[in-house]
C-alpha cells in the first residue's frame, strides 16, 4: 500500500511536471546557462581561418577577454593583432540582450578611440562568416526557445532547440542548437535567414574541460551554405578567474592594450 | 542503292501498309515517351561552354567576391519625385519585402544604404531611412541631399535627378533545380503588384540577370507553344491547297507529327535541355520533314490523275524520289550539323536534333507515308493535264533572256553581296528578347532613367594580404576610377575609393576636406575593420573585397553598347591600365563580355564549320550528279544566296547576333536540295534523252519546277513563322533563313539556268 502510494505520487507529480516543448526548451537553455555560471573572467587566444569558394584561405589572430556580468550581457574586450595592419586595434563592447550594444574601438594609426553607435550585430565579424552576433555571450533573454526532439549526433544523445532571437535587428530568424545531455554543451547550430532558408552551419569540436566545470570548445567551423564560404576559429590559451573587474573594462584604457 | 533492293523494298511496302505503319507507330512511341524528360533551362550560363575563357573568369571573379545575378526593382512615382514620405515608405517595404525573394542574399537601396555620420567621437551607423521613423519634411531634404550625393548610389540606385529608385536585390541560386529562377520572378512579380496596389502613382519596372534568365525560360515555352500550333496550321492551310487532296494532306500532317515526337522524344532521353535557341528545333523540323513529303506526293498525285492506280502511283513516286530525297536529306542534315562548329553550345543541341528530325523524316518518308497513301482513301479525277503549265513559261522566259538574266541577276548579287560588311556585330542580350517582352521593358525602362544591366567588372589585385589598404594602390584605384567615369559610354561606377573617402572624412568629425583616400596603410586597414564591425547582415563589403584584403572589384556599368564597341572599350580601358597603372595585376569579367567575345568568336569558328559543310556538300553533289562540273557549277547557286542575303540583312536590319552566324551552314543544307533536284534532272535529260542543253532546262522545269515552288514556298513559310518568335536568336534565324531559301529559289530559276546554258554553250563551241 505504502509502495503503491509512492508509485501514484510519482506518477501525478511527472505528469504535473509534463512540459510544453516551450517550457522543456527554456528550461534546457536555463540549465545550459546555469552550468557555465561562475567563471567571473576569462581570456583566450583565437586564429580565424577564412576561405572563399575559390580556396584561397586568410588567417586573423586576436586576443579575447570577457567578463562574466550578472544580470546582464558580459563585457568583453577584443584586441587585434593579425594581420599587422590592424595590430593594436582594440574593441570593448558591453554586451545587452535586447537593446544594442555599448561599442568603443580604438585605432592607432588615428590614435582615437571611437565610439560605435549601431544597431548592427548581424554583419559578418571581420569579414568572416561568423557574425558578431554568433560570438558574443549567451544570455537568456535573447531569445524563445522551443524544445524539438532529442537526437543522436555524432554519438552524443542531444536535445535539439529552436531558438528565435528577440532582438529585432538580428540577421536571423531562427536557430536550430543541438545540445548533447550529458554536458549541455553546444554541438551544432544551423542559422536560418530573414527568409527562413539555412544560412550557416556552425560545428563545435575539440572540447576541453576548465576548472572542473567550464567546457570550451576550442575549434569551431561556419559553413555558409549559400556562398560556400567557410571560416573556422581556432581557440588557445584559456584563462580563467584571473581577478579582472569592471575597472579593467573601461573605453579610456584602450590604447593601452598591446 | 542498287534497283533490285529498292524494287523489293517498295513492294513490301505496297502489300505490308499495316505491318510497316505499326512498326514506325512502336519505334516513334518509344523515343516520343522520352519527351517527359524535357525540361527548359533559364541560365544565360547554357550559352557558354564550360571551356569558354570569358565564362571561366567570370566564375573565378564571383568565386573570389558574391555573385552578382540580381532582380532590379526600378520604382517610378508618377510626380517624378522619390522624396515625398510615402514613395521612401514603399522603398522601405519594398527593401524590406525584398529579403524574402527566395535565394536573396543581399538587398540595396536608398533606405536601407549605411549612412554614417560623425558626432564627436562617436560614429553612427544606420539605415539611411529608417522604417519605423516617421518623416518630417527636414528629414525628407536631409535623405535627399545624402542621396543624390553619394556616389554609390547616385546612377546606381537613384537617378541624378531623384525621379527614380531602384531596388537591387542580390540572388545567390543554388543551382539544384530548374524550378529555382522561376520562383524568384513570381515572388518578385508579387511584390510589385502587392506593392504597385498599396502605393497608388508608382509603378514598378522588374529587371536584372535573374530576371533576364527567367525570360530566356519563358521565351522557349512561349516559341514551343505559340509557334508550334501556328506552324501546324500553316503546314495544314499550305498543303491542302497546293495537293488538294484531304487524304495526302492527312498522311503528312502525321508523318510530320511522328517526325517531331520522335526527334524530340530522343532529346529527352538525351538528357538535352530546351533552350531558348534549341526550343525552335521542332519549329525547323517540321519545315524540314514537309520537303520530304511534298516531293513524294506531288509526284504521286501527278501519277493518279494520270490515271495510274494508288500502288503503281506510289511505287512510280518512290522510285523516282527515293535517292534525290535521301541525298538532300543527307546534306541537310550535313548543313545542321554544322552547328557543332559554334561556340554556343545549345546550337549543337539545336543542329544536332534537327539533324535528327531530317534523316527520320526520310525514314518516315518511305515507310509511313506510303503505307498510310496506300492505307487511306483516295479520290482523285483522271485528268488532262496541261503541257504548257506555268512551269514551260517560265522555262521559255528564261530560255529566251538567258543573256538578259545571267547579267541582271549576277549584278543584283554583286549588288547585294556588297552591303555584307554593313553588318554589325551585336550581341545585346536584352535586344535578344523584343518589345513585347516584359523584361526587355523593364530593362530599357531602367537603361534610360536609373542605370544599365550591361557591365564590365574588373578585380584589381595588389599582390600582398591586406594590399587593398596600400595608400599607393587605393590611388591606383581612384585614378582609374575617376578616368572610367570620364568616359562616355560609362554610367556608373562602384569602387571602394568612395567608402575609404567617406569613412576618412566621418573619423575626422565629417570634415569635408578629409573627403580623400586614407593616408596610411594602417589607417586604411583599421577604418575598414571598424566599419565592418558595424555593417548589418548582408551589407557587407565582401562583394567588393576579397577575404585576403588583396584584391578589389569595380563594377562599371555602361550604357548599350554593339558587341564592337563593347571590346573597344574592353580592350581601352585594359590598355590604360597597363601604361598608367604599376604593379596592379588585374582580370576583367562580365556576362556583357561574355557574350560579346562569343558572338564574335562564333562568327570565325562557325566560318570554319561552314567551310566544312560546303566541302562536304560539294562532295557530295559531285557524286551524286556524277559530274565534277556540273557539281562545282552547282557551288554558285549554293553559295550566292547566303551571300545576298546576307547583303540584303546589311541593308535593311545591320545587326547580326549569334543566331545569324549559323544561318549560313544550315540553309546551306536547305537550299542545295532545289539544286540537287534541278541539276538531276537536267543531267537525265542530257544523259539519258540526248537532249540539248536548252531543251533540258525546259525538261528540267517542267519536271521538278512545281515541287520547287512548293517546297520552298513551305520552308520560306515555316521559317516565317519562326520569325514570329519574341526571341531575336529565333526570329533573326527564321527571318534570314526564309530570305535565303527565297532568294535561293530565285536562283535557281533565274540565274542558274542562264549559267548552265552559257557554261554548256561555251564548251561546245
Amino acid at each position: 500500500m505504502y509502495k503503491f502510494f509512492i508509485i501514484l505520487m510519482l506518477t501525478v507529480t511527472s505528469l504535473a511536471a509534463a512540459q510544453t516543448p516551450e517550457e522543456k526548451g527554456y528550461a534546457i537553455a536555463l540549465e545550459t546557462d546555469n552550468r557555465d555560471k561562475g567563471w567571473e573572467d576569462s581570456s583566450a587566444a583565437m586564429k580565424m581561418v577564412l576561405r572563399n569558394r575559390h580556396g584561397q584561405e586568410s588567417i586573423r589572430q586576436i586576443r579575447v577577454v570577457n567578463l562574466e556580468m550578472e544580470s546582464d550581457g558580459d563585457k568583453g574586450l577584443t584586441v587585434f593583432d593579425e594581420p599587422r595592419d590592424i595590430k593594436g586595434t582594440a574593441f570593448l563592447s558591453y554586451s545587452h540582450a535586447l537593446v544594442p550594444d555599448e561599442q568603443w574601438i580604438y585605432l592607432p594609426a588615428l590614435k582615437r578611440v571611437k565610439r560605435i553607435s549601431s544597431s548592427n550585430k548581424s554583419g559578418p565579424f571581420m569579414g568572416s562568416e561568423f557574425a558578431y552576433e554568433d560570438i558574443s555571450s549567451f544570455e537568456i533573454p535573447k531569445y524563445d526557445y522551443l524544445y524539438l526532439r532529442d537526437e543522436v549526433f555524432e554519438g552524443n544523445n542531444c536535445y535539439v532547440l529552436e531558438l528565435r532571437p528577440q532582438y529585432q535587428y538580428s540577421g536571423y530568424t531562427k536557430s536550430h542548437v543541438w545540445i548533447d545531455k550529458k554536458e549541455y554543451r553546444n554541438q551544432k547550430v544551423e542559422y536560418y535567414d530573414r527568409k527562413n532558408s539555412l544560412l550557416k552551419v556552425q560545428r563545435f569540436t575539440d572540447y576541453q574541460l576548465y576548472l572542473g566545470q567550464y567546457w570550451r570548445a576550442h575549434t569551431m567551423t561556419m559553413d555558409n551554405k549559400q556562398n560556400g564560404k567557410s571560416t573556422t576559429l581556432y581557440w588557445t590559451d584559456f584563462k580563467f578567474k584571473t581577478g579582472l573587474t569592471s575597472a579593467d573594462f573601461k573605453k579610456n584604457d584602450l590604447k593601452r592594450q598591446r | 542503292m542498287k534497283e533490285p533492293f529498292i524494287q523489293r523494298y517498295i513492294s513490301f511496302v505496297i502489300t505490308h501498309p499495316w505491318r510497316i505503319f505499326i512498326m514506325t507507330l512502336l519505334v516513334v512511341m518509344s523515343a516520343g515517351s522520352g519527351g517527359r524528360f524535357i525540361e527548359f533551362t533559364n541560365d544565360y550560363r547554357v550559352f557558354f561552354s564550360e571551356e569558354n575563357p570569358e565564362l571561366q573568369a567570370f566564375e573565378e571573379m564571383q568565386n573570389i567576391y558574391t555573385k552578382t545575378d540580381n532582380v532590379l526593382f526600378v520604382i517610378a512615382p508618377e510626380d517624378n519625385n522619390v522624396f515625398n514620405s510615402s514613395t521612401l515608405n514603399m522603398i522601405a517595404e519594398l527593401t524590406e519585402l525584398s529579403w524574402q525573394i527566395p535565394y536573396s542574399t543581399r538587398v540595396d537601396s536608398i533606405t536601407n544604404f549605411q549612412h554614417t555620420v560623425a558626432k564627436e567621437d562617436d560614429l553612427l551607423v544606420g539605415d539611411l531611412v529608417d522604417r519605423r521613423a516617421t518623416l518630417s519634411l527636414n528629414d525628407i531634404s536631409y535623405v535627399r541631399e545624402v542621396a543624390l550625393n553619394e556616389p554609390l548610389l547616385v546612377n546606381r540606385l537613384v537617378s541624378a535627378s531623384g525621379h527614380v529608385t531602384g531596388v537591387n536585390v542580390t540572388i545567390q541560386l543554388p543551382g539544384m533545380s530548374l524550378t529555382e529562377v522561376p520562383e524568384v520572378a513570381q515572388f518578385a512579380r508579387e511584390l510589385k503588384r502587392t506593392l504597385e496596389a498599396n502605393y497608388p502613382n508608382h509603378k514598378i519596372y522588374i529587371t536584372g540577370l535573374a530576371m533576364m534568365n527567367n525570360a530566356f525560360g519563358e521565351s522557349s515555352q512561349n516559341d514551343m507553344t505559340s509557334l508550334v500550333p501556328m506552324m501546324f496550321l500553316t503546314i495544314i492551310v499550305v498543303l491542302g491547297i497546293l495537293l488538294r487532296s484531304f487524304s495526302a494532306t492527312i498522311s503528312s500532317i502525321v508523318m510530320i507529327f511522328f517526325t517531331i515526337i520522335f526527334a524530340m522524344g530522343l532529346m529527352g532521353w538525351l538528357g538535352w535541355k530546351l533552350t531558348p535557341a534549341s526550343a525552335s528545333a521542332p519549329t525547323i523540323i517540321m519545315t524540314m520533314a514537309v520537303a520530304d513529303t511534298v516531293h513524294l506526293l506531288v509526284t504521286f498525285l501527278h501519277n493518279l490523275r494520270k490515271g495510274m492506280n494508288k500502288a503503281d502511283a506510289i511505287a512510280d513516286s518512290l522510285r523516282i524520289n527515293i535517292q534525290p530525297i535521301f541525298i538532300t536529306s543527307v546534306t541537310t542534315a550535313i548543313g545542321f550539323l554544322s552547328m557543332n562548329f559554334s561556340d554556343v553550345p545549345p546550337f549543337h543541341d539545336l543542329g544536332n536534333v534537327v539533324a535528327i528530325g531530317v534523316l527520320f523524316a526520310f525514314v518516315l518518308s518511305v515507310t509511313t507515308l506510303p503505307a498510310m497513301v496506300i492505307l487511306m482513301p483516295m479520290r482523285i479525277k483522271v485528268r488532262e493535264e496541261q503541257k504548257n503549265g506555268v512551269m514551260n513559261s517560265v522555262a521559255n522566259i528564261v530560255i529566251e533572256h538567258r543573256k538578259f538574266l545571267l547579267l541582271v541577276m549576277g549584278l543584283i548579287a554583286i549588288a547585294l553581296i556588297a552591303f555584307l560588311p554593313q553588318n554589325k556585330l551585336d550581341d545585346g542580350f536584352v535586344e535578344y528578347f523584343d518589345e513585347s517582352v516584359d523584361f526587355r521593358q523593364a530593362t530599357d525602362f531602367s537603361s534610360q532613367n536609373l542605370s544599365g544591366i550591361y557591365t564590365i567588372q574588373y578585380s584589381l589585385d595588389q599582390g600582398g594580404s591586406g594590399g587593398v589598404s596600400e595608400p599607393k594602390f587605393l590611388e591606383n584605384v581612384e585614378i582609374f576610377s575617376e578616368w572610367l567615369r570620364a568616359q562616355d559610354e560609362v554610367m556608373h561606377v562602384q569602387t571602394i575609393t568612395d567608402t575609404f573617402k567617406r569613412l576618412n572624412k566621418n573619423m575626422h568629425a565629417d570634415d569635408p576636406d578629409f573627403y580623400r583616400l586614407p593616408a596610411s596603410r594602417e589607417l586604411a586597414a583599421q577604418y575598414l575593420l571598424l566599419y565592418e564591425l558595424s555593417l548589418p547582415y548582408g551589407l557587407d563589403l565582401n562583394d567588393q573585397i576579397g577575404i585576403d584584403k588583396s584584391q578589389t572589384r569595380l563594377i562599371i556599368t555602361l550604357e548599350n553598347l554593339y558587341t564592337e564597341e563593347m571590346l573597344g572599350l574592353e580592350k581601352r580601358m585594359s590598355d590604360w591600365l597597363d601604361s598608367n597603372i604599376e604593379d596592379v595585376s588585374y582580370t576583367v569579367a562580365s556576362p556583357s563580355l561574355m557574350f560579346a567575345h562569343i558572338g564574335k568568336r562564333n562568327v570565325n569558328s562557325m566560318l570554319a564549320g561552314t567551310t566544312l559543310a560546303l566541302i562536304v556538300i560539294s562532295f557530295i553533289l559531285i557524286l551524286a550528279l556524277r559530274s565534277r562540273r556540273i557539281g562545282l557549277i552547282s557551288l554558285a547557286p549554293n553559295l550566292i544566296p547566303a551571300g545576298m542575303a546576307f547583303g540584303l540583312w546589311g541593308l535593311m536590319v545591320g545587326q547580326v547576333g549569334l543566331s545569324l552566324s549559323v544561318v549560313a551552314g544550315m540553309t546551306l543544307g536547305i537550299v542545295v536540295d532545289d539544286t540537287v533536284h534541278f541539276l538531276s534532272k537536267y543531267l537525265r535529260a542530257r544523259r539519258e534523252k540526248g537532249m540539248d542543253e536548252k531543251e533540258a532546262v525546259r525538261y528540267a522545269f517542267n519536271t521538278v519546277g512545281v515541287a520547287l515552288w512548293v517546297t520552298s514556298l513551305v520552308l520560306v513559310m515555316g521559317f516565317l513563322v519562326l520569325s514570329q518568335s519574341h526571341f531575336s536568336l529565333n526570329s533573326d534565324m527564321g527571318a534570314m533563313a526564309a530570305i535565303t531559301i527565297a532568294i535561293a529559289l530565285i536562283m535557281d530559276f533565274l540565274f542558274l539556268p542562264p549559267l548552265l546554258m552559257r557554261l554548256e554553250e561555251k564548251l561546245n563551241v
